[in-house]
C-alpha cells in the first residue's frame, strides 16, 4: 500500500506493504518455506554416464535385439512373394504395344497377357497387389486434391466440392464426382489371373475384390450420396476427365462395391507414402480344401492395359504375396535389429575396455577409505 | 504541463515526462495556489487545473487499448513478426502448406500466452492502484469549513491536507503547520529509500511562528517551485506572501508521498505535487530488461538457423525445379496443375515452393524457444527467491530479483566490482580508539569487549548446534569442528550485531531504530581519558561556580572537553526513547517534576543553560510567544530575527551569568541517572551514532536535539544547552560537516567541524611556529597525523575533529553572506557550499577518532571462494587509501605475500610514466623470467586465477600474477583518460586484485565500463549506497545490498541481496545452475527443432521436392507447443548438474560458466550434426521398413512422428542430470499426451482435417506390431552415438562438473570429509599451524632459482623444504593427509603447476617439472579440474616477504623522479601476528631513477 507496492512488477507479491500498517508484530515473515521442492532438494536419481554405468545397458540391448532380429528375419524369409513387371518397356515384353500405343485419351482398351511360373506353392491367403514405381502419389498438390466431404456422400459437397480439387473440380457447370487429381488418376488396369492346368486349360483364380480397403474407410469415410439409386444420386455430376465411365459404374456387378464405396477406388484414394508403392488389388482366399491357395505351376495374367505410366518413366508390377503378423516380406527390420544389436554389443565391449583401462581408477579413488 | 486535468488522470508518468521534454520552453517552475480560493470559481479559472491529480494509474492498458497496444508491444519482438509473416504467408494459395487457420495457431498461442501474462500483471497493478486510490485522507473543504475525508485520488494540487500520526502521505505536501511545538514533523521514509531513521521536516519558515491552529482560509500565499522531478533530496522554491515577501522552501519543508508521519500528532500541508508527479512515483521505475550473454549467443545461433533454413529451402526449391524439368512437356498425372489450371514453369514452381518450404520448415526457428526461456527464467527467479540460504532472518528479507531475464548471467561473471563500505563491511560502526590533543587513548578494554562479543556469539552457536536446530555457519572454525552438521537448512546465525539472541531481541524491541546494536552502543571508556574528562569537567564546574572565565582551563583539558562536545553535537542525530520508540524525548521542566513551584523557582533563578530548561533560546521563545496571537501575520524575516536574537542574547547571556547562584549538580545527576541508557540515537549515518555513543560512554551524552538547540549532559556540569546557530551538513565534496553553536560556558560562537582527516588537516590553522603554543600545536598536529596513519593502518575509519572560535564580528560578517545564500533560489547549493567553505578555515585541531567498520560475516571466505571460482575482484571505494588497503587485507582481498603496486600520481604525465613503469616491472618480473616462475609456485593457497584471451586485446594474453594494484582516485582519473586506459588495463589485468580508493561514483562506473567494454568480460557490480548506483547500472549485472544505506542501490540493481556473503551462493550455485540449465535447454531446443524439421527435409527427396510432409500438419504444428514442451521446461527449471553443496565447496566449478563451457559455438554445430544424424535414423528406418509396401502417407508419417517424439524425449533423458519425480512425470505426461491427442484426433472426424484426413490411423497403427518394433529400435539406433559419446566423455574426458557430480554421488560423510578437508586446507593460512607443503609437484632445484634478487630467498626455501619434508612424512602417517594425496592423484593438476604456467592454460608442463608416472592417463585427468589446489599444496607460511613496490611520484620533489622501491611493509599486517624474521635482507631499497 505504499510506495513499494507501486512497483509495477512486484515479483512475488510478498514485499508489498508489509511495512505499512501492521508494524513489526503482525508482519508476516517472508521466510521461504523449507520444503524440498522450493529448496530444490527433491529426492533425485542422478545417473552419471560413464563407461562403467552405461556398459550394462549396451549389453542388455544387444542381447535383446539380436534374437528379435533373428526372429524377424526368419519370419520375413518365410513369406513368399512373387513379383512381375508388366509395364512393357522392352520390345519383347507382351505389353509393349499396349504401353506404347496407349494414352489417357484412347477410348478402346488394350489387352495383353503375361505368363509366369510360380516355383513354390503359396499357402494361406494370397494377396495380389499392383505396384507402381516413380509415381509421386505423395506430391503436395496431388495429396491435397480431393474432397473428403464429397467422398463421404455429403450432398452439398457433391455439387460444390472444395477448392482443393482444382483444377479437377468442375467441367463446365457440372461438378466432377469424385473431384480432384487423385480420383482423376485412378489406377484402372484390370488384372485377371489364370492357373494353367497341367492339361493346358486356363483355370481362373478366384479374386476377391472386397475386403481390400480399411474397414473404417469403407464404412465410415466413404459413402455414396443419398439417392434412389446411384445414377440418380450422382445425377448432374460429371466423371473425372481421365475416367472412361462414371463413378457409379465402377463395379456394376455389385451395388455394394459401386460408387464411392468401390474398394479399388478407396484403396487408390489412400495416397501412398513413397513414389514406389504397391496397393492391394485382390485377395485370393485360401480354399477350403487342403491344397495350397496357389499351387506351383504356370499362370497367365490377363491385363487390360488402361494406365499409361511410361510418360513419367513409371513402372507397373503385379505382386503376389502372403503375409505374416508383421506384414509383407521385408527383411530390413530383422537385419536392422541384428545390426543395432551387434553394434550395441560391440560398443559394450569397447566400453568394457575403456572401463577397465580408465574408469576403475577413478572409481576406486573416489571412495577413499 | 498544459494539459486538461481529465486527460491528466489517464496520462502516465512516462507520458508526462515526454511532454515535459517536448515543451522545454514552458516556464521552468510550477505555481501552486490554494484550491480553496477557487472553490467557487469554475474549473477553468483554477490556476492549478493543469496539474495532474492524485489518482495514480500504473497500468499499461485499458480495456479498449489492451489488444492493439499489447500486440503492438509484442510485435517489437522480431521473432513474433517473423512468425506472423509466416502464418500470413499461408493464406496465399499458391504457396500455402497448411490450412491457413491452423498455421495461425502457434503464433496466436504464443501471443495469447504472453498477452494473458501481461493482462494478469496489469490487473494486479490495477488492483493495487485501486486500493491506493481509495485510501482516505483529510482534505479541507471550504464549504464545510473543516477537513473532510476524501479518497486519495480526489486530492488535488493546492488542497490542504491534515495528516495525523502514522498516516501515510498521499502526495508531496508542503508542510505548513505542525502540532509539534518546534514546528517539526517527523517522517519515516523507509518505503522510499529504506532508511529507517526518522527525518525531521520543518514548517515553512513564514508559518513557523504561527501559533494557533493553521487556518487554511487565511492562507493566501502563492508557492512557486520547480517542476516535478525524481530527485528525492532536492526541492527548491519559494513562497510568495500577499505582502510580497518571499520565503525560500527546501526539501526540509516537503513531505513526500509514501512516507509515514511519526511522532507528530497533526500536521497540515498543501499539496504541491500529486499523483504521478510525486517524487515517489517518478522514482519508481519497474524492473529493467537486459539481454544476457547467453541470449546474445543464442541469437547468433538463431541467425545460423535462419541460414540453415534458407539453405534447405533453396535446396528443395532447386530440387523441385529440376524434378519438374525432367518431365519436360509430358506432364505426369500426379503433378497437379495450379488451381487456376495454368501450367507452372519449373522456375515459377521452384519459387513458389521456396516460400512453401519456409512455411513447412518454420519450426526450425524455434517459436516456442523465446516463450520457454521466459517461462524458465521466471521459474528460476522463483526458486532463487525461495532459497532459504539467501534469506536473512534478521532483516526478514530475502534476495530480490529485480531483473527477470538475466539469471543465467550470474553464472558467467568474470569481474566483480565491489563497493567497500556497507558491502564488504557491516556499515555498523564501532568506536575503537581516539586521540585527543595529540595523546592517544587506545581503549584496550573496548577492544576486549568487542572481541568478547564475537566470542560470546560463537559460543552461543556451539550451544545451538548441540541443540535441535543445528545451525550452519560459514565461519572457518565450524568446518573444523566435527560435530557441526554442515548441511542443514535451519537458520543461519549472524554474528554481525553481537550475539544472535541479542540481535534478535534488539531487532524486535526497536525495529525502527537503526544502528544501535549493543556492540555499537556500549563503549567501554578508556580509564585514562575518562579520568581526564572527569577532571576537566569538575574543573569547569569549579570555574563556573567561581565565575572564572573558562579560558583559564589548560588547553589540554579544554581540548578534551571540546572534543567530546564536538562528538556529541556535531551531527544530526535525533534522540528518542526506546519505550515509545517514536516519541521524541521532551524534557520540559514542568512535565518532569511534580514539584512545579520549586522547579519554577529554580528555573527562574538558575543560569538557564545549565539546567534542563530550554532557556538558552529564551529570547527567541519570548519572541515567539509575543507573536502568538492567532494571527496569520507572519513573523519578520528570520534573518533579521537571528541577528537581533544575537544581540539580545549577548545581553541576556551576560545577565544570566550574574544570576547563576544555585549549583545545578543536583538536577543534572538525578536526571542523568534516569535517562542513562534509555536514550536512543537515530542517526543518518552509522558513524555519527557511533561517535555519539562513544561520547556518552564518557558521560558526555546528547540529551535532546531541537532545530535550534542541542542539550548535552556533562559530568559535574549537568545539562548544557547549546544554541544551534547553523548546521552545515555533510557532503561528499567537502567531506566534512560543521555546526555553529553558541557555547554556553564560554559564550563564544564556536564552530565544530568533523570530517575526513585529509581535508581537515589542510584546514588546520598553520601554527605560529614562533611561540611555544604554536610549537605545541604543531606537535599535536604531527602526532595526530601519526596516529591517524596508525588507525588507517588498522583499517579504522578516521575522522578529525576540529574547532574554531568566531568573534562576533566575524560571525556577523559570515552570517550576512550565509543568509543571502540560504535565500537564493538560483544556485543556492553552490552559494551554500561556498559559504561553508568560508566558515571552515583556520580550524583548531582537537583530535581524531578511529571507528571500526566491521567486516560482514563471511566476507573473507566469500572473497576467497569467489576468487577460486575464477572471478577477479576489484574493490572501488571512496575511502582513503590506507583504510581501504587494510580492509582489503582483512577481507583477504590482498594477501600479505603479494606485492602491491601503488599508483599515486599528480599529473597526467606522471600517471603515464607510472603505468609504463609498472608494466615494465610486471614484464620484467613475470614475462621475461619464465624460468623462475616457480617463485609463484608455492604461493598457492588460492587457486590460480587466470584470465582468458580477450579478443580485443592487443597484448598477448595476460595471466594474473600475485600482484595487488592500489590506485587512488586522482590517479585513476588520469588513468581513465583515453590515452592511458589501455595501459591501465594492461597493468590492472595482470594484477590479482585491484583496489581503487577515493574514487567518485562516476569513476566507479567508468572503471566498470572500461573493463566491460575493453576486455569484453562479464562484469558484476555490487554496492549498497547511492554512490554505487552508476556503477551498478553500468555493469552487466548490478547487485544491490539492501542494507543500511537506503534503497537507491537496490532500486538500480538487478538483484538485491541482504548480505554480501550471499553473493557466493547466488553466483556459485544459482548462477551456475541457471546458466547450465538455460544453456542446455537452448541447445536442446535447437537440436529438437533441427531434428524434427530435417525429417521432413529428407522426405523431400521422395516426394519430388514438392513440399509435402508425411507428418500430419497438426502434429507438425503442435509438436513444439504441446508434445515436447513440458519435459524440457521441467529440466530447464529443475535440473541440477552438481549439488549446491559441492558447488559451494568447489568454486572452481564456476569456471565452466565463465568459459561458456555449456554452450560453445561448436556445441551448436555438434548438436545440429547430431540432429541430422538422428533424423536420418528416424527417417530411414521407417523408410526401409515400409519400403515398397501399401502404406499410405500418413500411416507412415505417424510412426515417424511418434519415433521422433520418443527420440527427443530420450535425448532429453540423456542430457538430464537429475531425475526427480517431476521429470518422470513430465516425460510420461508428454508421451501420454501425444497418444491421447493422436487417438482423439484420429477418431474425431472422418471427413475433416484435409488433406491428411487421418481417420483411425493411430488406432490402426496401435494394432500393428511393426509400429512397436519401429518405436523400439529407432530411438535406440538414433541415440546410440550420443549415448556412447557421453559415456566415453564421462570416463575419458571428465570435465570438472562431472567430477563434481561424482563427488555428489559419494556417501554423504565421505564427501563431506573430502570437501571439508579441502576447505580446511584452504582456510589454513588463518591458522597458526605449520602449513602443508608437498614436494611431489616441485622439483627441488626449482627452489633455488626462486627470486634471485632476494638474498634471503634461499634461506627461506631451505626452511620450506624442511617444512615440506616434514609434511611429507606426516602425509604418510596421518589419514587425512593420505586422503589428500589420494585426492591429488585423482586431480593431479595442482595449481602449483598451473601457477608455473601463467601465460596460457594449455602450455606443456615445464621441462623441469617431473612428470608423474603414466603420463598419458594423467594427461587426461590433467585437463580435469584444478580441484585440489587446496588439498595437495601448500599454503605459504605467513613468514614470507611482504613485498611492495611503491611507485610514488611527487611533483613537488625537486628531483622529479619515479621512485621505484621495494620495501617490506611491516605495518600493514591486518592482525599483526607473526613478524617475519627473515625479511631484513629485503629491506634494502632498490631505487630506479627515471627522468620524467
Amino acid at each position: 500500500m505504499m510506495a513499494s507496492s507501486y512497483n509495477a512488477k512486484d515479483e512475488d507479491g510478498h514485499h508489498s506493504g508489509s511495512v505499512s500498517h501492521g508494524g513489526a508484530g503482525t508482519a508476516k515473515s517472508k521466510k521461504p518455506d523449507n520444503t524440498a521442492f522450493k529448496q530444490q532438494r527433491l529426492p533425485a536419481w542422478q545417473p552419471i554416464l560413464t563407461a562403467g554405468t552405461v556398459l550394462p545397458a549396451f549389453f542388455v540391448i544387444g542381447l535383446i535385439f539380436i534374437p528379435i532380429g533373428i526372429g524377424l528375419y526368419v519370419t520375413s524369409n518365410n513369406i513368399k512373394e512373387f513379383e512381375i513387371d508388366y509395364t512393357g518397356v522392352n520390345v519383347d515384353s507382351p505389353c509393349y504395344t499396349c504401353a506404347n500405343n496407349f494414352s489417357w485419351n484412347s477410348t478402346t482398351s488394350c489387352s495383353c497377357t503375361v505368363n509366369f511360373t510360380l516355383e513354390q506353392p503359396f499357402e494361406n491367403n494370397v494377396y495380389m497387389y499392383y505396384g507402381l514405381s516413380n509415381f509421386y502419389q505423395n506430391h503436395r498438390r496431388y495429396v491435397k486434391s480431393r474432397d473428403d466431404r464429397q467422398l463421404n456422400g455429403d450432398a452439398t459437397a457433391l455439387k460444390d466440392p472444395s477448392n482443393d480439387c482444382e483444377p479437377y473440380r468442375k467441367i463446365g457447370v457440372e461438378t466432377i464426382a469424385p473431384c480432384g487429381a487423385i480420383a482423376n488418376s485412378l489406377f484402372n488396369d484390370s488384372l485377371e489371373l489364370y492357373y494353367v492346368e497341367p492339361s493346358g486349360a486356363l483355370n481362373a483364380v478366384p479374386l476377391a475384390k472386397k475386403g481390400i480397403a480399411w474397414w473404417t474407410d469403407r464404412n465410415v469415410k466413404f459413402r455414396n450420396p443419398a439417392g434412389v439409386d446411384l445414377p440418380t444420386a450422382f445425377k448432374g455430376t460429371a466423371k473425372p476427365v481421365n475416367w472412361r465411365k462414371p463413378v457409379y459404374e465402377l463395379d456394376p456387378s455389385d451395388p455394394d462395391n459401386n460408387g464411392f464405396i468401390n474398394e479399388d477406388f478407396i484403396v487408390w484414394m489412400r495416397t501412398a507414402a513413397l513414389p514406389t508403392f504397391r496397393k492391394l488389388y485382390r485377395i485370393i482366399h485360401k480354399n477350403q480344401s487342403s491344397t495350397s491357395t496357389l499351387p506351383s505351376g504356370r499362370y497367365v495374367l490377363n491385363i487390360t492395359y488402361n494406365y499409361p505410366v511410361l510418360s513419367f518413366d513409371g513402372r507397373k508390377r503385379m505382386i503376389l504375396s502372403t503375409i505374416s503378423w508383421m506384414g509383407g516380406k521385408n527383411p530390413f527390420l530383422g537385419i536392422a535389429y541384428i545390426t543395432v544389436g551387434s553394434i550395441c554389443f560391440f560398443l559394450g565391449v569397447v566400453l568394457l575396455i575403456i572401463h577397465h583401462k580408465y574408469d576403475t581408477r577413478s572409481n576406486s579413488a573416489d571412495i577413499p577409505n | 504541463m498544459a494539459r486538461d486535468s481529465d486527460d491528466a488522470g489517464a496520462a502516465k508518468a512516462s507520458k508526462a515526462k515526454r511532454q515535459r521534454k517536448k515543451k522545454p520552453k514552458e516556464n521552468k517552475t510550477r505555481t501552486v495556489h490554494a484550491n480553496i480560493l477557487y472553490d467557487n470559481a469554475k474549473g477553468e479559472e483554477n490556476p492549478n487545473r493543469h496539474y495532474v491529480n492524485n489518482k495514480i494509474k500504473t497500468t499499461k492498458y485499458t480495456l479498449l487499448s489492451f489488444l492493439p497496444k499489447n500486440l503492438f508491444e509484442q510485435f517489437h519482438r522480431f521473432a513474433n513478426v517473423y512468425f506472423v509473416f509466416i502464418a500470413l504467408l499461408n493464406f496465399v494459395p499458391v504457396v500455402n502448406a497448411f490450412q491457413p487457420e491452423l498455421a495461425l495457431a502457434p503464433v496466436v498461442f504464443i501471443l495469447s500466452v504472453t498477452a494473458i501474462k501481461d493482462l494478469w500483471e496489469d490487473y494486479r497493478r490495477h488492483r493495487s492502484d485501486k486500493e491506493i486510490n481509495h485510501m482516505d485522507c483529510l482534505v479541507y473543504s471550504r464549504l464545510e469549513k473543516r477537513y473532510m475525508e476524501k479518497y486519495w485520488k480526489e486530492v488535488r494540487v493546492g488542497d490542504f491536507i491534515r495528516l495525523r500520526c502514522n498516516e501515510i502521505l498521499p502526495a508531496d505536501v508542503l508542510l505548513l503547520s505542525s502540532s509539534d511545538p518546534d514546528r517539526l514533523c517527523h517522517i519515516e521514509t523507509a518505503t522510499l529509500d529504506g532508511e529507517t531513521n526518522l527525518k525531521q521536516r520543518q514548517v515553512v519558515r513564514s508559518f513557523y511562528d504561527l501559533d494557533c491552529e493553521f487556518d487554511p482560509l487565511k492562507y493566501n500565499s502563492i508557492i512557486e517551485c520547480e517542476k516535478p522531478n525524481n530527485d528525492l533530496n532536492r526541492f527548491r522554491g519559494y513562497i510568495i506572501h500577499r505582502s510580497g515577501r518571499r520565503d525560500a522552501l527546501s526539501k526540509d519543508n516537503l513531505l513526500l508521498r509514501g512516507c509515514t508521519i511519526r511522532n507528530t500528532e497533526e500536521a497540515v500541508g498543501i499539496v504541491i505535487y500529486a499523483g504521478h508527479e510525486t517524487k515517489a512515483m517518478l522514482n519508481n521505475n519497474g524492473p529493467r530488461y537486459k539481454r544476457s550473454k547467453l541470449e546474445r549467443q543464442m541469437n547468433v545461433d538463431v541467425f545460423w538457423c535462419v541460414i540453415i533454413l534458407l539453405v534447405m529451402c533453396l535446396f528443395t526449391a532447386v530440387g523441385h525445379g529440376l524434378w519438374m524439368f525432367q518431365y519436360g512437356d509430358k506432364r505426369p498425372v500426379f503433378d497437379v496443375l495450379s488451381p487456376d489450371g495454368r501450367d507452372l514453369s519449373p522456375i515459377m514452381s521452384a519459387i513458389y515452393l521456396f516460400l512453401t518450404m519456409i512455411i513447412v520448415f518454420q519450426v526450425l526457428i524455434p517459436i516456442s524457444l523465446f516463450v520457454s526461456i521466459e517461462i524458465v527464467k521466471i521459474c528460476q527467479v522463483y526458486f532463487i527467491h525461495q532459497d532459504l540460504d539467501l534469506y536473512d532472518e534478521e532483516t526478514d528479507s530475502h534476495l530480490q530479483c529485480r531483473a527477470l531475464n538475466i539469471t543465467e548471467d550470474l553464472g558467467q561473471m568474470q569481474y566483480i566490482f565491489s563497493d567497500k563500505t556497507g558491502t564488504l563491511t557491516e556499515n555498523k560502526m564501532v568506536f575503537r580508539r581516539c586521540t585527543v590533543a595529540g595523546v592517544e587513548y587506545s581503549h584496550d578494554a573496548n577492544a576486549r569487549r568487542i572481541a568478547m562479543y564475537q566470542e560470546m556469539d560463537s559460543e552461543e552457536e556451539e550451544c545451538m548446534s548441540h541443540g535441535g536446530t543445528l545451525p550452519r555457519r560459514d565461519s572457518v572454525t565450524s568446518y573444523q569442528s566435527a560435530h557441526v552438521v554442515l548441511r542443514s537448512h535451519s537458520t543461519k546465525s549472524h554474528r554481525r550485531t553481537g550475539s544472535r539472541a541479542e540481535a534478535k531481541r534488539a531487532s524486535i524491541l526497536s525495529k525502527h531504530t537503526a544502528f544501535s546494536s549493543p556492540m555499537e552502543k556500549d563503549v567501554t571508556p578508556d580509564p585514562q581519558l575518562l579520568d581526564k574528562v572527569n577532571e576537566c569537567s569538575s574543573q569547569m564546574d569549579f570555574m563556573r561556580l567561581h565565575r572564572q572565565p573558562m579560558s583559564q582551563l589548560t588547553s589540554d583539558l579544554a581540548d578534551i572537553i571540546d572534543f567530546f562536545i564536538a562528538l556529541t553535537i556535531c551531527n544530526t542525530v535525533v534522540v528518542s526513547s526506546p519505550n515509545q520508540p517514536r516519541h521524541k524525548v521532551r524534557m520540559r521542566f514542568e512535565l518532569k517534576s511534580p514539584v512545579k513551584t520549586i522547579e519554577d523557582f529554580i528555573k527562574r533563578f538558575t543560569p538557564s543553560r545549565l539546567t534542563s530548561g530550554s532557556n538558552s533560546s529564551s529570547s527567541s521563545s519570548l519572541n515567539r510567544s509575543s507573536n502568538r496571537g492567532c494571527s496569520s501575520l507572519l513573523s519578520s524575516p528570520s534573518a533579521d530575527s537571528t541577528l537581533t536574537k544575537l544581540n539580545e542574547e549577548q545581553f541576556s547571556g551576560s545577565l544570566e551569568h550574574t544570576f547563576s547562584a544555585v549549583p545545578p549538580s543536583y538536577d543534572g545527576k538525578t536526571s542523568s541517572n534516569l535517562e542513562e541508557g534509555e536514550l536512543r540515537y537515530e542517526a543518518e549515518s552509522p558513524d555519527e551514532a557511533a561517535l555519539v555513543y562513544a561520547a556518552r560512554a564518557y558521560k558526555c551524552s546528547l540529551v535532546e536535539r531541537l532545530p535550534d538547540q542541542v542539550t548535552v549532559e556533562l559530568p559535574h556540569l549537568g545539562k548544557l544547552n547549546f544554541e544551534l546557530l547553523h548546521t552545515l551538513g555533510f557532503d561528499s565534496t567537502r567531506k566534512r560537516m560543521s555546526v555553529v553553536v553558541r557555547h554556553p560556558l564560554t559564550d563564544q560562537i564556536t564552530v565544530y567541524t568533523k570530517g575526513a582527516d585529509s581535508v581537515i588537516m589542510d584546514l588546520i590553522k598553520p601554527p605560529d611556529t614562533g611561540s611555544s603554543k604554536g610549537k605545541r600545536k604543531k606537535k599535536i598536529v604531527c602526532r595526530t597525523q601519526n596516529y591517524l596513519n596508525l588507525y588507517a593502518a588498522d583499517g579504522l575509519r578516521t575522522l578529525c575533529i576540529a574547532r574554531k572560535v568566531l568573534s562576533k564580528e566575524e560571525y556577523a560578517c559570515w552570517l550576512q553572506h550565509h543568509l543571502q545564500a540560504e535565500t537564493a533560489i538560483q544556485g543556492r547549493e553552490e552559494l551554500l557550499f561556498e559559504s561553508a567553505l568560508r566558515l571552515e578555515t583556520n580550524l583548531h585541531l582537537l583530535g581524531a577518532t578511529g571507528i571500526e567498520d566491521r567486516l560482514q560475516d563471511g566476507v573473507p571466505e566469500t572473497i576467497a571462494s569467489l576468487r577460486k571460482a575464477g572471478l577477479q575482484i576489484w574493490v572501488l571505494t571512496g575511502d582513503k587509501q590506507e583504510t581501504a588497503v587494510n580492509i582489503a587485507y582483512a577481507c583477504k582481498l590482498l594477501d600479505p605475500e603479494e606485492e602491491i603496486l601503488t599508483l599515486n600520481a599528480d599529473s597526467q604525465e606522471a600517471c603515464a610514466l607510472l603505468l609504463e613503469e609498472s608494466l615494465h616491472y610486471i614484464q620484467a618480473k613475470f614475462l621475461c623470467s619464465s624460468g623462475d616462475q616457480t617463485t609463484n609456485a608455492f604461493h598457492s593457497n588460492f587457486a590460480p586465477v587466470e584470465t582468458y584471451p580477450f579478443s580485443s586485446s592487443h597484448i598477448s594474453p595476460f595471466s594474473v600474477h600475485r600482484l595487488g594494484l592500489v590506485i587512488d582516485g586522482r590517479t585513476l582519473a588520469y588513468a581513465l583518460d583515453k590515452s592511458l586506459e589501455d595501459k591501465f588495463l594492461a597493468v590492472a589485468r595482470s594484477c590479482r586484485s585491484v583496489l581503487c580508493c577515493r574514487s567518485t561514483p562516476l569513476q566507479k562506473s567508468m572503471v566498470v565500463k572500461l573493463v566491460r567494454n575493453k576486455l569484453k568480460v562479464m562484469t558484476l557490480a555490487i554496492g549498497d549506497g547511492a554512490n554505487d548506483v552508476s556503477m551498478i547500472q553500468v555493469a552487466d549485472v548490478g547487485v544491490g545490498i539492501s542494507g543500511q544505506e537506503g534503497m537507491q542501490a537496490v532500486m538500480a540493481s538487478d538483484f538485491a541481496l541482504p548480505r554480501f556473503r550471499y553473493l557466493q551462493k547466488l553466483l556459485l550455485v544459482h548462477g551456475h545452475w541457471c546458466y547450465s540449465r538455460l544453456a542446455n535447454m537452448i541447445l536442446y531446443f535447437f537440436y529438437k527443432n533441427a531434428m524434427f524439421v530435417s525429417l521432413i527435409f529428407w522426405y523431400q527427396f521422395y516426394c519430388g521436392f514438392s513440399g509435402s510432409a508425411m507428418v500430419d500438419q497438426w502434429y507438425l504444428i503442435f509438436f513444439n507447443l504441446m508434445f515436447s514442451a513440458f519435459p524440457q521446461l521441467i529440466t530447464g527449471t529443475l535440473d541440477k548438474d552438481v549439488s549446491a553443496e559441492t558447488l559451494q565447496r568447489l568454486p572452481q566449478l564456476y569456471m565452466s560458466g565463465q568459459n561458456s563451457e555449456e554452450y560453445k559455438p561448436y556445441m551448436f554445430w555438434m548438436n545440429m550434426i547430431d540432429a541430422f544424424y538422428q533424423s536420418l535414423a528416424c527417417f530411414f528406418i521407417p523408410y526401409f521398413a515400409y519400403a515398397d509396401s501399401d502404406v499410405d502417407l500418413f500411416t507412415w508419417g505417424t510412426p515417424i512422428t511418434t519415433i521422433a517424439l520418443l527420440t527427443i524425449l530420450v535425448q532429453l533423458g540423456i542430457e538430464t542430470k537429475t531425475w526427480t519425480w517431476v521429470n518422470w512425470l513430465s516425460i510420461a505426461f508428454s508421451v501420454a499426451l501425444f497418444f491421447t491427442v493422436a487417438l482423439c484426433y484420429n477418431a474425431s472426424c472422418p471427413t475433416c482435417y484435409s488433406p491428411s484426413n487421418p481417420y483411425w490411423t493411430m488406432q490402426k497403427l496401435l494394432q500393428d506390431p511393426l509400429f512397436y518394433l519401429l518405436c523400439t529400435i529407432t530411438p535406440i539406433a538414433a541415440l546410440l552415438p550420443r549415448y556412447f559419446y557421453r559415456a566415453c566423455q564421462g570416463t575419458l574426458f571428465p570435465n570438472p562438473v562431472r567430477v563434481g557430480r561424482q563427488l555428489d554421488k559419494l556417501p554423504a560423510d565421505t564427501r563431506r570429509n573430502i570437501l571439508g578437508l579441502s576447505r580446511v586446507t584452504v582456510g589454513s593460512p588463518l591458522r597458526a599451524e605449520p602449513p602443508f607443503l608437498s614436494l611431489n609437484k616441485l622439483s627441488p632445484e626449482s627452489w633455488n632459482n626462486k627470486d634471485q634478487r632476494s638474498i634471503a630467498g634461499s634461506k627461506t626455501s631451505q626452511a620450506k623444504q624442511a617444512a615440506a619434508s616434514q609434511t611429507e612424512e606426516k602425509g604418510q602417517i596421518s589419514p587425512p593427509a593420505r586422503m589428500e594425496k589420494h585426492f591429488s592423484d585423482l586431480f593431479p593438476l595442482a595449481p602449483s603447476e598451473l601457477d608455473a604456467l601463467p601465460y596460457t592454460k594449455n602450455d606443456p608442463p615445464l621441462p623441469g617439472t617431473p612428470q608423474p608416472p603414466s603420463a598419458k592417463d594423467s594427461e587426461c585427468f590433467r585437463r580435469t579440474l584444478q580441484l585440489s589446489d587446496q588439498s595437495v599444496n601448500v599454503s605459504t607460511p605467513l613468514v614470507s616477504q611482504t613485498d611492495s613496490i611503491q611507485l610514488n611520484l611527487a611533483p613537488d620533489r625537486a628531483s622529479e623522479c619515479v621512485r621505484f622501491r621495494r620495501s617490506s611493509e611491516t605495518g600493514l599486517r591486518p592482525d599483526g601476528t607473526v613478524q617475519p624474521a627473515c625479511r631484513t635482507a629485503q629491506q634494502e631499497e632498490q631505487s630506479l631513477h627515471t627522468a620524467l
